[in-house]
């Protein structure tokens, strides 16, 4: 076991630095073009660009210049930007990640509780008007575009009924640090987490029960059924149980795209300052060092997430714990 | 008269819905069944044998789908039982186990606590309680150090280890009645021969009666004191295995027979076959459902067969009383 997860972090640090050399040669190394004039700035003098040039190490060959931008980006992080002279780029982004955080974890909270839930009173129910009722609303909340429910929240929230009771406890938009003030981070923050949320209750409703009622005609669950187990024992112990394999690695997976800026629009709609947003900045600017940094960013997330379901998956089943 | 009988199943039929319409995939199928008794239904795959056992169970949860007759076990009626008082039937009264023992455990848990599971289910005892009398169970069922076996998941077990622990937790709460759906078929023939021991081992250990589904001839022989054959979800023939075998009253009856591999003698180069397949339940013909396929067929077969006695037996065919029975089997060795 312990060996397995030994192997399983060689192999995450193994993919993360073959993101960075992938990201750093598509972004720093393309042919034509010379990141020394873009760091330097427009009819910057010959003495700035050469200055430049030896910082980044850019007359040197790629190797070099590869190692020279990790180092910029994780030991001294003093990267900056292009666009804005002077801003460090790795604080920005830590700036930016906890808002980010907050945000997908509340959302993730609402969407796991709320499908499972769902999923299973659709199973247990098949066929009744219950179930077709709850698939229906999970279709309907796949199909709503995230920002125009998020500009329809804001619009009743934050204009036209703000000053009625139900909603005068919404704050204006954007973020408050949990450390600061937990209950405004909350009042800030429950909109957007429903609003984010919406989607993945309907996707993850609907994958549950279709697996859960897969998981109905099994061998094992007729056993369960045999052994004179309640109905509700035989889907949730048994059942759910196992259905929990495919849920885990699906979550796994979109939690993490989350967080590595995949709220975009959440975050645009709701004024957060969040890693999606920051990238969305980055990439209409051309900003290539936080680009290179958004991107190595949401790799990391991507990567680690990845390895915590793969133990997860060591922990949910046993028949993985002993395949390798 | 089934006062004495320990489960007595009478003109049991199960309708599914086929394509918008109920069709009878077990119809009027009738045996009584006695304490201590090994009773074995043979049949090829499709001819109702696992239908049959899952509606003794209450098993069938197929919508639309209809059983009628009835089946009366201990006394008690069956049919129509509400879900919550056959709930405490199964896995205490009455309790199965079935073929294939790689799929019948849930993957994720240990062997041990899904047997500690249905224990705890019938009974009010402690973890500890529960996991002891596992250990013991496992042990009675000849599993090699029980305790280390109850730990461990069902993949880490060989086909037979998984299917002597699916028999420990079948009778885990002394079942009076065990159904055996085909428990040896997916497993190698050294160990099927444990496993038909075992059976017949519980019947005298644990007084327990045994519905043994099975399409090989040979587990019957061995195991079985009354046979039923059936054939399209009908029964064709069911007697004593004994004269059953040394001389079959239906020609289905007979033809399986044939198509067992002579243990003596000279072996033919090929072994006699019963030619076509039988027909699918919703084709049923109104005749006998043999009829298509039988050497004995003639115009008074297309009628359906009531069932007659004949010797020990009774048998869904024409042929005795008509005056022509099937003459006796010429190797009657495999009668044990």
């Amino acid at each position: 076991m312990a060996l397995t997860v030994l192997r399983r972090l060689g192999q995450t640090l193994f993919v993360l630095v073959g993101i960075s050399v992938l990201v750093f040669l598509v972004f720093f190394a393309t042919p034509g073009a010379d990141p020394t004039a873009r760091i330097a700035g427009r009819n910057a003098s010959p003495e700035t660009m050469a200055r430049v040039r030896v910082e980044y190490g850019f007359d040197r060959p790629l190797p070099v210049q590869y190692a020279r931008m990790m180092e910029k980006l994780f030991v001294t992080r003093d990267l900056t930007s292009y666009v804005n002279r002077g801003q460090k780029v790795v604080p920005e982004i830590l700036e930016a990640a906890p808002v980010t955080l907050s945000l997908v974890s509340g959302a993730a909270a609402i969407w796991v509780v709320l499908s499972v839930a769902m999923g299973v009173t659709a199973a247990a129910l098949r066929g009744g008007w219950v179930d077709r009722g709850l698939m229906m609303l999970g279709l309907v909340g796949i199909s709503i575009p995230v920002f125009w429910l998020g500009q329809v929240v804001n619009l009743v929230t934050q204009s036209r009924y703000h000053d009625s009771w139900l909603f005068s406890w919404v704050p204006g938009l954007g973020y408050v640090p949990l450390t600061e003030d937990p209950l405004g981070w909350f009042r800030a923050l429950v909109l957007p987490w429903l609003t984010l949320a919406v989607l993945f209750v309907g996707i993850y409703s609907r994958v549950l029960r279709a697996d859960l009622v897969a998981v109905q005609s099994e061998d094992f669950m007729r056993t369960a059924r045999a052994k004179g187990l309640s109905p509700a024992r035989v889907l949730l112990v048994h059942g759910l149980r196992t259905s929990m394999i495919t849920f885990v690695s699906l979550f796994g997976l979109d939690f993490a795209q989350l967080v590595g800026g995949g709220a975009l629009l959440t975050e645009v709609v709701f004024g957060l300052q969040g890693v999606g947003r920051l990238t969305y900045q980055a990439l209409s600017n051309l900003d290539l060092p936080l680009i290179m940094a958004t991107v190595m960013y949401s790799a990391v997330f991507v990567v680690i997430a990845n390895a915590v379901v793969d133990m997860l998956y060591l922990i949910l089943d046993p028949r993985v714990r002993d395949g390798r | 008269m089934d006062g004495d009988m320990l489960l007595a199943v009478r003109d049991l039929t199960v309708a599914l819905p086929v394509g918008g319409r109920l069709v009878p995939i077990v119809e009027s199928v009738s045996f009584t069944l006695g304490t201590r008794e090994i009773l074995g239904i043979v049949g090829e795959s499709g001819s109702g044998k696992s239908v049959t056992s899952l509606a003794i169970m209450g098993l069938i949860d197929v919508p639309g789908a209809r059983i009628t007759g009835s089946v009366r076990f201990r006394g008690r009626e069956l049919v129509g039982l509400p879900p919550r008082a056959y709930r405490a039937l199964r896995g205490r009264e009455i309790a199965m186990i079935f073929q294939d023992p790689m799929t019948a455990f849930t993957p994720v848990y240990t062997v041990g606590r899904q047997i500690d599971e249905q224990i705890r289910a019938h009974q009010k005892i402690s973890r500890a309680d529960a996991r002891a009398r596992t250990v013991r169970l496992l042990g009675d069922m000849g599993v090699p150090d029980p305790e280390r076996v109850a730990g461990r998941y069902p993949h880490q077990l060989s086909g037979g280890l998984r299917q002597r622990a699916m028999i420990a937790m079948a009778l885990s709460c002394n079942p009076a009645l065990l159904i055996a759906d085909e428990p040896t078929t997916a497993l190698d023939v050294t160990v099927q021969a444990q496993i038909l021991d075992l059976l017949r081992v519980l019947r005298r250990d644990y007084g327990s009666s045994v519905l043994l589904i099975t399409h090989d001839m040979g587990v019957v022989a061995e195991t079985c004191d009354r046979t039923l054959v059936l054939y399209s979800g009908l029964v064709a023939e069911r007697g004593p295995t004994g004269a059953l075998f040394a001389q079959p009253a239906h020609p289905y009856t007979a033809a399986l027979l044939d198509s067992i591999p002579p243990l003596h003698g000279l072996r033919p180069a090929r072994l006699p076959s019963i030619p076509g397949s039988p027909p699918a339940p919703a084709e049923r013909p109104a005749g006998c459902p043999f009829g298509p396929r039988c050497t004995h067929v003639h115009a008074a077969c297309a009628t359906r067969p009531p069932l007659v006695a004949c010797g020990e037996q009774h048998v869904a065919c024409v042929l005795p009383t008509e005056g022509h029975p099937l003459p006796p089997r010429r190797v009657p060795e495999m009668s044990a």
